[in-house]
């Protein structure tokens, strides 16, 4: 039988199931943070279970830590975290506290580390778990309860979901990068769009995306409702992983790479849905509303709640108003007032890079407050080794100690009431990036082009002045 | 986990699509440890909206039932959203579609998620609309919603959840009745 990558993963984790119920799902590798596992841990102590596989679990500190030299924000989040230090001390979990040399945003720490390999099934108490499924992996987030059961079994009950194929034809243009493929794909499928399936990204443009743009698509799977996104491996994921401190190193390299490279849709293997998306129509997107369904390209208009479908309209109208956007209005020079470049989206060297490209030899605008946070220890090294950090401080940006900061406005890292904020984040809702903030979703090119002008900016008409 | 077999209680409409879990409890509220405690948090930010159903201070008058829109609970994975509807006193949300996640902590919790068509949903809302004292029936054996009239409404549940629900089985424990074959797994 012709089987999609999705099959090939799950059957092959697979322990039990009996008729009418989940399968009990084996889980090889779980990521753990501070905010979503004290409970499980808990659990575990009420039912007097162990850890069945530490081993197997990886922990890390990132969403209520700061990012700056600063102390941690409040009590409580100085009660988790020390919560999950004496956890992962009690049950021997490596820990990436904030004196690692390894810490960072969970999600960018698993695939730097190599723990995240082809063909695992990752979980985490996060739904941006889908990023791990960027190494065609099958890498999906939990809720707590779900936590407990991994701590305590390493399987999960797990009903099988669909299988949606989105296929990128043709090229990116310039200006336009993996961040705009998934914006544009969530604003057609909408924020509900792709709940029940797994996605599978195929076509061109996928494969010419480096394993951080591959990464960034993923990434935002969840936003569009799936439950995960996957890429099959190729050249390009082994030559990212190849050397890592947790891959199979010698002989045993190749005896992976070679079993990787199964790791793909049979042709002829059926998906229950397939979406056909041409890269080369994309332009840099942006969204406008209160979810990451409600994007648009940067140079088109805000749509008027009068123009949608009657079932959406009291929703864009809601959306339009928390925003504070006039509806059939470009967003093409309006004034912002912060702009963040970070989080398990967007936060690896090659978004660093793409910030830093834009920035370069230029000032932030009068009034706009930036920061730049890297996605971990090794980015924030890296990036410094290669200057950026100094085009970013030079510019007058803040460059600051990795974790989740402004995405999740957990660590005193907020926007204001009122403010506009591009991020290159993951979701825009109401208040995400602190209580009445309004956000702006956007790559990091983008985000560093409004870090200089001020205003939403076509990044376009700044790269090289050709367009 | 309390077992879900009927429920009669008022019901109180939240007219909204994508209701997100940022929404359902914001992120600085995540900092605790416990799943109790939660219920002053639930819509944190909405709450202190004029018209809010959930206004600050009051109890919804009781209601148990939360009547809502597509893809409610979608976003982030945290269980404090189902932890902190729960701790505030909901028993079953009614919406025309849930997310994965948040459907997934919600049967863990014993808040039981019914999906229903939007032409069957707003007939209820307009029920609840003409007299908020309106009492709705959920008889989970039987999968069906009932208004006063008697006017009743299949649903559709997985059956491995509709038996966690009513049973209040374990999930954990049934996950580890199979630990040989975990092993056996392990091994290969």
């Amino acid at each position: 039988m012709k089987r999609t990558l999705f099959d090939k993963i799950w059957d092959a984790h697979v322990v039990a199931e009996e008729p009418g119920r989940p399968a009990v799902l084996y889980v090889d590798l779980h990521l753990v943070h501070e905010v979503t596992s004290p409970q499980a841990f808990a659990g575990l102590g009420q039912r007097g279970l162990p850890v069945r596989r530490p081993d197997r679990t990886v922990a890390t500190m990132d969403h209520s830590i700061p990012t700056t030299a600063l102390v941690v924000v409040d009590d409580a989040a100085r009660t988790q975290l020390r919560t999950l230090a004496a956890n992962c001390a009690k049950h021997s979990i490596t820990l990436h506290d904030l004196k690692s040399e390894q810490q960072g945003i969970v999600h960018v720490i698993g695939p730097e580390l190599g723990v995240t390999q082809p063909g695992m099934t990752i979980v985490c108490g996060d739904s941006h778990t889908s990023t791990h499924g960027a190494f065609g992996a099958l890498a999906f987030g939990i809720g707590t309860s779900e936590v407990e059961h991994v701590l305590a079994s390493q399987c999960l009950l797990q009903r099988k979901p669909k299988t949606l194929e989105v296929r990128f034809e043709g090229t990116l243009s310039a200006g336009a990068s993996a961040k705009d493929l998934v914006l544009a794909m969530i604003a057609e499928l909408g924020v509900g769009g792709a709940t029940g399936h797994v996605i599978e990204y195929t076509g061109p443009a996928i494969r010419a995306l480096d394993m951080e743009g591959r990464m960034t698509v993923c990434n935002m799977s969840i936003e569009a409702g799936a439950r995960a996104g996957m890429i099959a491996p190729d050249e390009t994921t082994f030559a990212y992983l190849a050397g890592r401190p947790h891959v199979p190193q010698g002989a045993e390299w190749a005896k992976a790479v070679a079993t990787w490279c199964e790791l793909r849709s049979d042709d002829g293997a059926q998906f229950d849905r397939t979406l056909v998306i041409d890269a080369s129509q994309i332009e840099p997107m942006i969204t406008f509303g209160t979810n990451p369904g409600m994007g648009i390209p940067i140079s088109a208009r805000v749509p008027s709640p009068d123009d949608v479908d009657p079932a959406h309209r009291a929703g864009l109208a809601k959306a339009l108003r928390y925003m504070g956007l006039p509806p059939g209005e470009p967003l093409l020079g309006r004034p912002i007032d912060v702009v963040f470049i970070g989080s398990c989206t967007n936060a690896r060297l090659t978004d660093m890079r793409a910030a830093a490209s834009v920035m370069r030899g230029h000032k932030v605008a009068a009034g706009v407050r930036v920061l730049v946070v890297p996605g971990s220890k090794a980015v924030k090294r890296q990036a410094e080794a290669e200057g950026l950090d100094q085009v970013f401080r030079d510019a007058g940006a803040e460059w600051r100690d990795p974790g989740c900061s402004m995405c999740i406005a957990m660590n005193g890292d907020a926007i204001e009431p009122g403010q506009y904020a591009v991020s290159t984040s993951n979701r825009n809702f109401e208040g995400r990036q602190g209580r009445g903030g309004r956000t702006f979703l956007a790559s990091p090119l983008t985000a560093a082009a409004a870090a200089i002008t001020g205003r939403i900016t076509d990044v376009r008409t700044l790269l090289g002045g050709a367009q | 986990m309390t077992p879900f077999t009927t429920l009669t209680g008022r019901a109180v409409v939240l007219a909204a699509d994508d209701v997100d879990t940022d929404q359902i409890i914001p992120a600085r509220f995540l900092k605790g440890t416990a799943k109790t405690g939660l219920a002053t948090h639930l819509f944190a930010d909405w709450r202190t909206q004029p018209g809010f159903p959930l206004l600050t201070g009051g109890d919804a008058n009781g209601a148990q039932i939360l009547v809502t829109g597509v893809n409610f609970g979608c976003g982030s994975s945290r269980e404090h959203a189902p932890w902190a509807l729960v701790d505030y006193g909901f028993r079953a949300i009614v919406a025309r579609s849930f997310a994965d996640i948040f459907k997934e902590n919600a049967t863990k919790n014993g808040l039981l998620p019914v999906a229903l068509p939007g032409a069957v949903c707003s007939q209820i809302e307009r029920a609840i609309n003409a007299n908020p004292a309106t009492q709705l029936r959920i008889d989970l054996p039987s999968q069906r919603v009932t208004l006063p009239d008697g006017t009743a409404f299949g649903f559709e549940i997985d059956a491995f959840s509709k038996h966690c629900l009513t049973s209040g089985l374990d999930e954990l424990g049934y996950i580890l009745s199979f630990a040989d074959r975990i092993t056996t797994h392990e091994r290969r």
